[in-house]
């Protein structure tokens, strides 16, 4: 596979400025992820008002994939309900991990679209859980609300 | 001591290159990940095969002479180690899984039966973790105090510091001979010297060093010598334990179970003398049999001509990547042999690995199991690129090419 498939201009555009960055004032939700094979680690700030994502940061450091996987799920999430950041997960995780094609609501599907340039990691098995490791961390932050909880990736 | 092997004046590594199958099953791969585990000789690979088909049954305990052949197969492998690491006597070489198990061994057997709470065991900031893990478990399960000696400036062991830390509490020093991250030369003799001068016993963790360094335990004087044999061309799943054997006459048993005992009753065993009561049960034999072999491949290829090879090749890398803009090269010293482990700004190590993979150069990205040195530098990971007798210049130029395609596409983000 062609190297540009993985590091689409999209992908190192948020790797190089990632959106979002930094952290929340006063988050309601939050969790920190760390991937232990590659010392990545990254925490997520979440504002949620009646399961509703009003706000999303990150910060912390990682390779390309994962910081423009942050960077993107930042953009995406924002506005979204929880059901829908599940929805959106669930879609790329199986996505990712086997390559299928998931369907949404109609009203995702720009979402799983904008996250289709960090679908090339399919074909590098030892990345995927570069491009799903804020994903799980936001899934952690709103399962584990603002107490702070630590999720590993393995 | 005699290192007087043939100098290398026929030696090629290209032509060498031939003896290892991988390559000739993956053509153009470019195999810079060594000091995870080296890649195995024909001689190693039909060897154990052949020891299957020809010699093989269960050892010590047959009458009939298929199992005396093995046992015999299996115990010159023992008689190959100790002339190997030139120690005085084969029952002072223990055959481990590995140097983790060997290291776990000697916290348990022997630091379990001999320290006390207050006690101190030295390490080293530059430890891989199956040398740190082992004795964190001791002090939690016994109270004895662990002491880390630091690094100096370029990575290397800080040895005014080392000296200072030492004192009448310590009583093991357990440190490694040539770092797995930086590929730092320990001076060992000077560690020995002093350890001893204030009562401590030494462990040395030959894993980086013994496939690349004529290692002599009874010159060394050390206590302890551990080592994979994976890593020395040999199969997974074998290593070795030197110790003493005054030592190890004083060490409990290690496991228990057959091949360990001498009697055995409902009220009470009675046990074998080293190595035997270290080895419980049925061992790894073919694998003892394929360490011989590899062994006997190194000492083919000459100790001196590996040594001299290694250092040209750990400096002809460290110069390239050094020359590269962008690029640190961590911890590099004169001192270094066998690896080399570098950054390049704007560029992540995993996303380097991956890069370099789509390059069929394969290394070594992230923390090399030596988190605490990590920490150290200031780094979550880095890129380690790591020789074997069968690595070339050629090997690093495609490194050096393949660092400059991944600075040309994060295009030094």
């Amino acid at each position: 596979m062609d190297l540009r498939e993985l590091y689409q201009d999209i992908i190192l555009d948020h790797a190089r400025s990632p959106r979002n960055f930094g952290a929340l004032s006063e988050p309601s939700h939050l969790a920190h992820g760390h991937n232990p094979l590659c010392g990545d680690k990254l925490t997520v700030f979440m504002k949620i008002d009646d399961d509703h994502i009003t706000k999303v940061s990150f910060e912390g450091r990682g390779c390309a994939i994962s910081t423009a996987s942050a960077s993107l799920m930042t953009q995406i999430l924002t506005g979204k309900s929880v059901a829908q950041a599940d929805a959106v997960f669930a879609a790329f995780h199986a996505r990712v991990t086997t390559g299928a094609a998931v369907e949404v609501a109609s009203d995702l599907e720009d979402a799983t679209e904008r996250l289709e340039p960090l679908t090339g990691v399919r074909t590098y098995p030892a990345r995927v859980k570069c491009a799903t490791l804020a994903w799980h961390t936001v899934d952690a932050a709103v399962k584990g609300g603002v107490l702070g909880t630590t999720i590993k990736t393995e | 001591m005699n290192w007087s092997e043939p100098r290398g004046n026929t030696y090629d590594p290209r032509e060498l290159r031939r003896a290892f199958p991988i390559f000739a099953h993956n053509p153009g791969l470019v195999f810079l990940d060594t000091a995870a585990s080296a890649q195995k000789p024909s001689v190693v690979i039909d060897g154990v095969a052949d020891y299957y088909r020809s010699d093989y049954a269960n050892v010590h305990r047959g009458v009939y002479g298929l199992s005396a052949r093995s046992t015999d197969r299996f115990e010159r492998a023992r008689r190959t180690v100790r002339k190997f690491l030139n120690a005085a006597d084969d029952s002072e070489i223990v055959f481990v899984r590995g140097a983790t198990e060997a290291i776990n061994l000697v916290a348990q057997c022997w630091g379990a039966a001999f320290l006390r709470p207050g006690d101190q065991v030295m390490i080293s900031e530059m430890e891989h973790h199956s040398n740190i893990v082992p004795w964190q478990f001791l002090r939690d399960r016994i109270g004895i105090e662990l002491v880390v000696a630091p690094m100096d400036a370029t990575g290397g062991l800080d040895m005014s510091a080392f000296a200072q830390l030492l004192n009448e509490r310590t009583r093991l020093v357990a440190i490694t001979h040539v770092a797995n991250v930086t590929g730092h030369v320990v001076p060992v003799h000077e560690v020995v010297r002093l350890a001893h001068a204030q009562g401590a016993k030494v462990l040395l963790d030959g894993c980086q060093a013994l496939p690349r360094i004529p290692v002599d335990v009874s010159d060394l004087d050390c206590d302890f010598y551990v080592f994979s044999g994976h890593k020395l061309y040999g199969p997974t799943g074998i290593g070795g334990l030197y110790g003493k054997r005054a030592i190890l006459d004083t060490m409990p048993p290690w496991q228990g179970g057959g091949d360990m005992i001498e009697t055995v009753t409902f009220e009470k065993s009675t046990f074998q003398p080293p190595p035997q009561r270290f080895e419980a049960g049925t061992p790894d034999i073919s694998g003892a049999i394929g360490l011989d072999l590899a062994i006997g491949f190194i000492e083919s290829v000459g100790r001196d001509t590996i040594y001299d090879h290694e250092k040209a090749l750990t400096r002809y890398a460290t110069e390239r990547l050094a020359a590269v803009a962008g690029v640190r090269v961590i911890g590099a010293g004169a001192q270094s042999i066998g690896v080399v482990s570098f950054t390049v700004d704007g560029v992540h190590p995993h996303d380097l690995a991956t890069v370099l993979d789509t390059h069929n150069v394969a290394v070594r990205a992230g923390h090399h199991c030596a988190q605490p040195l990590m920490d150290r530098l200031g780094l979550a990971a880095t890129t380690r690129a790591s020789f074997g007798v069968y690595s070339d210049e050629s090997d690093v130029d495609a490194l050096i090419a393949a660092v400059h395609a991944a600075r040309h596409i994060f295009g030094g983000v």
